[in-house]
């Protein structure tokens, strides 16, 4: 799905050749600081390389337009935040920015109980915990049922339980619907038991 | 109609008084303040006088060239002292060519439409109308600019996360900085319609005051003064507007990400 060739980003990785597989789960771990969350901006385009190649699906991410790659490659940013007003209106806003239709209320429900929040859809956003609050972000990427997952510590915030079920709902999205994901987690548990793939970014990174 | 009455240099004089005793009260209190007071009533003297003769000159020889000329100085002095202001803010790249065109374009255009349209004075480039109601029009429009410019610089700063989530949520720059930008423009308008708000109730503005003063009637003078406003209202928008739509796309680069 991602192809990394000869790629530098100053001072923070440089990587001469990685392979992100499509339909997997790869997991990328490594101490903080190391260019985790650098690395998915840069299969987003949402920062560009110094220097080399990022391909995705055989196209060079210089010829895709940022804005159509952002459509098929979504990112949960790290501690992503919300804005202030209802759940329904943070997965409305992420659906208007991919101008896709509103599903019904019901799917919307059903996505909600999927990240395990159990709140009305009008509940304000302000209210919630931590940790509900970045399933709530979450279940904003989820809505969009994008080919590739970008998701950046999906549990930082989320005790053990609450993590390795959210991480099984993922594998589970990843095998049924044939989704890519790329996973940034701390827990090398988490990414022996769950992960297709393990990347160590110490290895890449320069900082 | 009433001739007006001309203040003598002992009447005029006499109103230094008010800044005096300001300044009296500041030396007492021991506010750090004095010295600006002395600097800013003197300024203000030298400036308005050489202004007085050199509208003297201008008005007598009412050439196109001139009044021109005085519409663009009037434009440079605004743009410079917009961007003076801003000189400790690290702005985007092209910032300050934005306000610059900004504030020539809102206030060009609207003066424009004022003379030629609403006022059609003969001829149009007539100093005596022209470059008071310039003077107003652009004097506002930088007071607006500046306060649009502040909050842009401000909102993009502090919001630089919720503005990447936005673009990392598959928002275009537009949908990212939209927020901001709505703010910036709300809050840069206001005080023009706040003026209007208690125009005639709260105060009498300069501009009819002078004209009432000068022996007009109240009646032309409020009509002069509403279309002043309007004027204002209109360029005040325009400039702020385009200062906005043009600044907020200088913070994304052409592969819409955030510039560092
Ligand atoms: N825009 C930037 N400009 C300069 N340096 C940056 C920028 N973004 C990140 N860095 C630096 O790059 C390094 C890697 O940052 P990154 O956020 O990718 O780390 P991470 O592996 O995700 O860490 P963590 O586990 O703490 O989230 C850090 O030292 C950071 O300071
Ligand atoms: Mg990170």
């Amino acid at each position: 799905m991602f192809e990394i060739i000869d790629m530098d980003l100053k001072g923070i990785i440089s990587i001469p050749y990685l392979k992100i597989e499509a339909n997997k789960l790869t997991v990328i771990l490594g101490p903080s600081g190391c260019g985790k969350t650098s690395l998915l901006k840069l299969l987003n385009k949402l920062i560009s390389p110094d220097s080399g190649d990022i391909y995705y699906c055989g196209k060079n991410l210089k010829d895709i337009n940022s804005l159509e790659l952002r459509k098929e490659v979504v990112m949960l940013s790290q501690n992503s935040p919300l804005f202030p007003e209802s759940i329904k209106d943070n997965l409305k806003a992420a659906l208007n920015y991919h101008m896709l239709p509103i599903p019904e209320n019901f799917e919307l429900r059903e996505i909600l109980k999927q990240v395990g929040i159990n709140k009305d859809l009008d509940d304000k956003v302000l209210f919630l915990s931590g940790g509900e609050k970045s399933r709530v972000a979450l279940a904003r990427v989820l809505v969009l049922d994008p080919q590739v997952y970008l998701l950046d510590e999906p549990g930082a915030s989320l005790d053990e339980k609450t993590e390795i079920f959210i991480t099984e709902m993922l594998k589970d999205i990843c095998q049924k619907k044939g989704k890519t994901m790329v996973m940034v987690t701390h827990s090398k548990e988490i990414a022996r038991k769950y992960g297709d793939v393990i990347i160590d970014l110490k290895e890449y990174s320069r900082g | 109609m009433q001739e007006l009455i001309k203040l003598n240099i002992i009447q005029l004089s006499l109103a230094y008084l008010f800044p005096l005793l300001l300044f009296v009260i500041l030396k007492k209190r021991g506010l750090k303040r004095e010295w600006e007071l002395l600097l800013a009533t003197f300024r203000m003297t030298v400036q308005l006088v050489l202004a007085g003769y050199i509208l003297v000159y201008i008005f007598a020889k009412a050439t196109l060239g001139l009044t021109l000329l005085s519409f663009f100085i009037m434009e440079i002095f605004a743009v410079l002292t917009v961007i003076r202001k801003f000189q400790k803010d690290q702005m985007p790249k092209g910032m300050k060519r934005t306000v610059a065109f900004a504030i020539f374009t809102g206030t060009f255009l609207s003066l424009i439409y004022f003379v030629f349209v609403v006022i059609g004075v003969q001829p149009w480039y007539e100093p005596r109308y022209l470059i008071p109601l310039a003077g107003m029009i652009v004097g506002n429009s930088m007071t607006g600019v500046a306060l649009a410019l502040r909050l842009l610089l401000d909102g993009m700063k502090k919001n630089r996360v919720v503005v990447e989530e936005i673009l990392i949520l598959g928002g275009s720059p537009k949908e990212a900085a939209k927020e901001v930008v709505n703010s910036a423009f709300e809050a840069a308008i206001m005080p023009t319609i706040t003026s209007m708000m208690s125009a005639g109730i709260v105060i009498l503005p300069g501009m009819m005051t002078g004209q009432i003063l000068a022996g007009a009637s109240p009646l032309v003078a409020i009509s002069y003064q509403l279309a002043i406003m309007l004027a204002i209202l209109g360029s005040v928008a325009l400039s702020v507007i385009i200062m906005l739509s043009l600044g907020y796309r200088l913070y994304f680069n052409s592969e819409v990400q955030l510039k560092k």
